[in-house]
């Protein structure tokens, strides 16, 4: 069993890898881009989408699907490269991002499919999330709903109706995620609007909280199976997270924020995930001989 | 003005859906902290499951009902019109129009309904702002009989619609519930063809009443019932430019953007002819009553039989 634990995290690793593989090379070729929240919350949504969701590509309207909602909208090229490796979106499509009339818009659209939700605007998801968890507990269905978002976003207003709402009609069958990578388009969230404390903020809010490692999928994957979709609760799990992380050169540097890459950085870029690739893959060949 | 009706139009509205709903669980109205406003404290008490309250919060209410909507709910979202089409104006854009959830949003006490309460409450500027959405739908109904029709056709309705409802009684414009009535297609009251008067909403009364005085004088003027704003009757509206001589439009509205704005946008481009916008022009409005308003501002049944008969005369000269 451990064995088969380690080989899935390892699979988990190497796909967030190729994920972010195809978020660098997406932004390059288009020229445009949020790259640096995007790299942070590439293992969250890997997480989510081949471990956690009950989602199908077959059937992407199934009634008992799992939601997901991307609050954080910028963060596109994550989860178009997501929805990609999952299977919802071909691949060839992706290659027209940032192209003339395109389908991939530079903010989540439901003409993607797989996207439950036009995202884009700050401080939106939590409260759609809340009205589809609703739903959910008015019909005794069981799927659960998945809102990301950003730390940065978290000075939006309308979050705390949100939240308030959430644990008023005790939607235990709702997570929000906040991917803490310290960082907005200003710079540091502290400097710019002070976020701190924000696990007592939403302890009093009446949610049950959660810290984890937000690049380490194996920390992802323990706190969301650890989740108790049955005790009245709304969840929120701070994923602490590192901007632009996986590309040395862009790591906690709000200027990659919605930063291009040039040419040689591309390459640089590609090099150090290939190499973490070719590490993961040797590795995960030397658990299957054991 | 004489007023025999006296069952508000957002009464006739909560009466109606608490009956569908009764039959249909999966109708769920949200408020805001307005049972009161809204009249719906009877569809609170008897389908409990089908109400959800989110206090004061319109941005959330939106988002909330955008959610229930995408996961198959028919939802009415219900509120003070004047604080859905400003504080959550986003949340209508993005959550409701663009992601095109089908949520019904009632926005009750609309134009200049709260009178006195002054500038904070008034929604005049609703449907100039919220035109501009594309896929969102608008309808102000006239009378009660109109609501109860419009009620019927919004449930299975597949488009997102914002509905702007008054708050007190007004007079019935048609006679009995037994009406034409579909989104989308205005009616025409009274035809001529020396001059066409468009309302919407509260003002079609006023403006049926102007259409008779002009009748009555030997003026064969056309009055037209524009109920929903978007998508408009282009049809009713080029046929009026082309058979009458002259168009007035009235609303309680600002007269930016809204009715007249539409009528105009069509009659300027297709066939021009002389026409007056009346509605509440670029100022806070005047403290009163909401006859004493239309009264001041020249969109009760008077101002509208001064407008035309003034536009007659100058297209004579």
């Amino acid at each position: 069993m451990a064995k088969e634990n380690s080989i899935k995290i390892l699979e988990l690793q190497l796909q967030a890898e190729k994920i972010r593989k195809r978020v660098v090379e997406m932004i390059f070729s288009s020229k445009s881009g949020h790259i640096g929240g995007s790299l942070s919350s590439v293992d969250i949504d890997t997480a989510l989408y081949f471990h956690v969701m009950n989602i199908d590509s077959e059937n992407s309207k199934k009634e008992d699907r799992d939601r997901f909602i991307l609050s954080k909208g910028h963060s596109v090229e994550a989860l178009y490269s997501v929805l990609a490796a999952r299977g919802f979106i071909e691949d060839g499509v992706l290659d027209t991002y940032g192209q003339f009339n395109s389908i991939l818009e530079g903010h989540p659209t439901k003409k993607v499919s797989g996207v439950e939700h036009n995202s884009g605007a700050l401080g939106h998801g939590l409260s759609v999330g809340v009205g589809i968890a609703i739903a959910a507990k008015m019909d005794n269905k069981t799927f659960r709903t998945y809102v990301l978002m950003g730390d940065g976003e978290q000075g939006e207003g309308s979050i705390y109706e949100a939240a308030m709402s959430a644990s008023h009609y005790h939607l235990d069958n709702l997570v929000a995620i906040i991917d803490r990578n310290e960082l907005q388009s200003s710079g540091e969230t502290e400097k710019v609007m002070r976020l701190e404390p924000i696990r007592e903020r939403w302890e009093v809010f009446g949610w049950e909280v959660f810290d984890v490692d937000g690049n380490d999928i194996k920390a992802l994957v323990d706190v969301f199976d650890s989740l108790n979709y049955s005790n009245k609760k709304p969840k929120i799990i701070i994923a602490h997270t590192i901007k632009g992380c996986g590309i040395s050169f862009m790591e906690r540097l709000a200027s990659w924020h919605h930063g291009v890459v040039n040419e040689e950085q591309y390459k640089e870029a590609v090099v150090e995930i290939n190499e973490r690739i070719r590490n993961l893959s040797v590795k995960k060949e030397e658990y299957e001989m054991r | 003005m004489k007023c025999d009706n006296t069952i508000p139009g957002r009464k006739m509205f909560s009466d109606t859906l608490l009956e569908l709903a009764k039959q249909d669980k999966d109708i769920v109205v949200v408020t805001t902290d307005a049972r009161g406003s809204a009249t719906l404290t009877s569809f609170a008490k008897e389908l409990p499951d089908q109400f959800i309250e989110l206090g004061i919060a319109e941005q959330n209410a939106i988002g909330v009902g955008a959610g229930l909507a995408s996961a198959g709910k028919k939802t009415f979202v219900c509120g003070p019109a004047s604080f859905y089409s400003a504080r959550s104006l986003e949340q209508v854009k993005v959550d409701v129009a663009y992601s095109n959830n089908p949520v019904k949003i009632l926005g009750v006490s609309g134009g200049v309904s709260y009178g006195a309460l002054g500038f904070t409450h008034h929604s005049l500027h609703d449907i100039a702002v919220l035109r501009t959405f594309p896929g969102l739908h608008i309808v102000l109904p006239c009378d009660i009989f109109q609501t109860k029709k419009l009620v019927l056709e919004l449930v299975n309705y597949s488009y997102p619609v914002y509905i702007r409802l008054g708050r007190n009684p007004v007079p019935n414009v048609y006679d009995n519930e037994d009406i034409k009535f579909q989104i989308g297609n205005a009616n025409i009251l009274l035809d001529g063809s020396d001059i066409t008067i468009i309302g919407t909403g509260e003002t079609v009364y006023h403006c049926l009443q102007a259409g008779k005085e002009l009748h009555s004088r030997g003026i064969m003027a056309r009055v037209i019932d524009m109920h929903t704003l978007k998508p408009i009757d282009r049809r009713i509206i080029e046929k009026a430019a082309k058979e009458t001589k002259s168009i007035i439009t009235v609303e309680e509205h600002s007269i930016f953007g809204g009715l007249g704005g539409a009528v105009a946008e069509i009659v300027t481009q297709v066939h021009p002819v002389p026409m007056r916008i009346l509605g509440i022009p670029d100022e806070y409005v005047v403290h009163g009553t909401p006859l004493q308003v239309f009264k001041h501002y020249g969109i009760d049944s008077k101002g509208i039989f001064d407008a035309a008969s003034n536009l007659i005369d100058s297209n004579r000269i």
